[in-house]
């Protein structure tokens, strides 16, 4: 291949990466160090890390995002196990990754419907004696509800470390005089780790600022720092803190990526 | 997998084909020399068949575009490249634009309609002597309560809110001004206040509301409130006369002591070209036959004096929506905070969020 097709074939790359991801990143570090009155300044920071204010809500953030991401794994990881064990397995995939092409606003109006005072959750509460309980805006149904919109990102990954798994290990494993359960924790909880990595790592980062799932479902009783960031762009029109607060998740990203990574090379050179 | 393709294409042609089709048919209707005349209003915000009747009458044709954020309607008009000839802001936006220099001043001789306003309605503190304004609608910020969980007229004022009979009842609009603000007013404070320290005392005093709040919430406080969600909702009137339409256990009070007044204004932005048309239609929409159809459309209050004596008597003596003189004399408009004073108000308003 000569050099100039090479070069045509990696230019969209470059284009690409440059355009929709270096500038972004370098506009919102950018912004980041102005105030409202367009001076340069590290006074966001300062703001940042200086009150109480984004500090408990930075808590609050990393505290729902954790909670979210456990509870999605904890969904995640037995179901992807049993669907990769059926017989028909492209198709129940399937049916997981349906709900993604629904828009998330509209899975939102949806749950309203069904969490709402005289919804389909209360109406059946009813039926058992339980009588309308409030369900709309409270912690638990935030939470639940973004596990769920979370789910399909957190089980697709698994699946295939899952699949990947030849099925002549499990066979060594149980010829060997391994119970299922030592299968399990031996062979397939290991080799399927990295999945696990890389679906917490997709849920992790969009949970941190899911401002309008706090807004519709949880009624604003959540606070993230998606709702400050929101704030920030659409009503104060202080871009300079709102980008502050986007520097910190980015750099929050960095951190979970690289916490989740290092242990994997480990692992690597092990085997 | 070929078929998928063919359906996927195939949808793709159908809408470029009928979006081009669309556009012939605008194109057909529109820009037809001097006789049009480019309304950039809200939506569905106008009686389309005054739209009409204006053409029939004057030969000129209206384009009506619309926006949904004050906001957006600011930065379509400061970029240029628009030629809007009427736009309708907010109060502060008036304020704003004014300041940035985006409106043309009216030409009071070429007015015929500006007696039949209400005096409480003119000379505004956003715009003086309306040098740059004249006002469409007009509404306030009150209480919606059901009358199946409140007992009907026993929520008069901004106080009882705090009371410990609605814990967890209260559904708030999501915005920084309006909740700072009744705070501001329930403490008897104006609601443009900048002293920082009674800003304050009005966040402290939100966050002892913090146990009565259900949710705050912003558009869907509407459906909400049509579906018995809550008992009571803090909003303002243009929204409360659209969720009393749907539902008739709705009741709207604006409290004694003061509330805010919000209005709606004709501008005429930097972009305008046709300034014949536009007077002829500023004076045509303030004929009080025409404003009093377009208020009976809309559903929100009129300034227009004239206009309102031609409403129904039911809407005439609704005090929810036109409250007596004396209310109306405490109702205090917003004006246009400095960057750093809107950024209090925020910073304060998401502290007590986080409370709540």
């Amino acid at each position: 291949m000569t050099k100039q097709l090479k070069a045509l074939f990696y230019t969209p790359y470059f284009v690409w990466l440059g355009l929709f991801v270096i500038a972004p990143v370098g506009l919102i570090v950018y912004y980041s160090f102005f105030n409202i009155n367009h001076q340069l300044t590290l006074a966001n920071y300062q703001t940042f890390f200086g009150s109480g204010t984004y500090l408990i809500m930075t808590a609050n953030s990393v505290l729902y995002a954790f909670l979210i991401t456990l509870i999605a794994l904890l969904i995640s990881y037995p179901m992807a196990y049993y669907i990769s064990k059926l017989k028909h397995r492209d198709f129940w995939i399937l049916l997981v990754i349906l709900p993604t092409w629904i828009n998330l606003l509209l899975k939102a109006y949806a749950f309203i419907g069904l969490l709402s005072q005289d919804g389909l959750v209360n109406k059946c509460f009813e039926l058992f004696g339980f009588g309308p309980q409030q369900i709309l805006f409270t912690n638990t149904s935030f939470i639940l509800v973004a596990a769920y919109i979370e789910i399909p990102f957190m089980i697709l990954p698994i699946y295939n470390s899952l699949t990947d798994i030849s099925s002549s290990y499990i066979r060594a494993s149980h010829d060997l005089g391994a119970t299922t359960w030592q299968t399990i924790q031996k062979i397939i909880i290991p080799m399927t780790l990295p999945g696990v990595k890389s679906g917490v790592q997709i849920v992790f980062i969009p949970s941190l600022s899911l401002f309008m799932l706090s807004r519709l479902i949880g009624g604003n009783k959540v606070i993230t720092l998606g709702t400050a960031v929101e704030e920030h762009f659409l009503t104060t029109m202080n871009w300079g803190m709102g980008s502050t607060i986007g520097v910190v998740l980015i750099i929050s990203m960095v951190v979970v990526m690289a916490l989740t990574n290092t242990k994997k090379k480990r692992r690597q050179t092990i085997w | 997998m070929k078929k998928l393709f063919a359906i996927i294409i195939g949808i793709f042609i159908i809408c470029i084909g009928l979006a081009y089709g669309s556009q012939q048919l605008q194109k057909s209707t529109g820009d037809t020399g001097n006789k049009v005349l480019n309304l950039y209003n809200w939506g569905d915000y106008i009686d389309p068949a005054l739209l009409s009747k204006f053409q029939k009458q004057t030969g000129i044709h209206v384009n009506l575009e619309t926006f949904d954020s004050n906001e957006a309607m600011f930065t379509k008009i400061q970029q240029g490249g628009t030629s809007y000839d009427l736009t309708v802001p907010s109060e502060y936006m008036v304020e704003k634009m004014k300041r940035s220099h985006l409106l043309v001043p009216l030409d009071k001789s070429k007015l015929t309609g500006l007696n039949h306003y209400g005096s409480s309605f003119m000379n505004k503190s956003f715009d003086p002597k309306n040098k740059y304004s004249i006002p469409y609608f007009w509404g306030t910020l009150g209480i919606i309560y059901n009358d199946k969980m409140v007992k009907p007229g026993s929520l008069l004022h901004w106080n009882q809110l705090w009371s410990k009979k609605y814990r967890d009842d209260i559904m708030l609009v999501d915005s920084a001004r309006d909740t700072m603000g009744f705070s501001l007013i329930s403490m008897g404070k104006s609601v443009n206040t900048t002293n920082s320290n009674t800003l304050l005392a009005a966040r402290n005093k939100l966050v002892k509301l913090a146990p009565n709040v259900k949710a705050i919430v912003a558009d869907e406080i509407k459906m909400y409130m049509a579906q018995d969600e809550a008992a009571i909702a803090v909003d303002w009137s243009g929204e409360a006369s659209e969720m009393m339409g749907n539902n008739s256990h709705l009741h709207y009070v604006v409290p004694t002591e003061g509330s805010n007044m919000w209005f709606d204004n004709w501008v005429i932005p930097k972009t305008a070209k046709h300034y014949k048309a536009i007077y002829e239609f500023l004076n045509f929409m303030s004929e009080p036959k025409n404003a009093a159809q377009n208020a009976q459309y809309v559903g929100y209050s009129t300034p227009n004096i004239s206009a309102l004596k031609l409403l129904p008597k039911s809407v005439q003596n609704d005090k929810q929506f036109y409250p007596t003189q004396k209310v109306i004399d405490r109702l205090e408009v917003y004006s246009d905070l400095s960057p750093a004073k809107v950024q209090q108000y925020n910073d304060l308003y998401l502290e007590f969020k986080m409370h709540h």
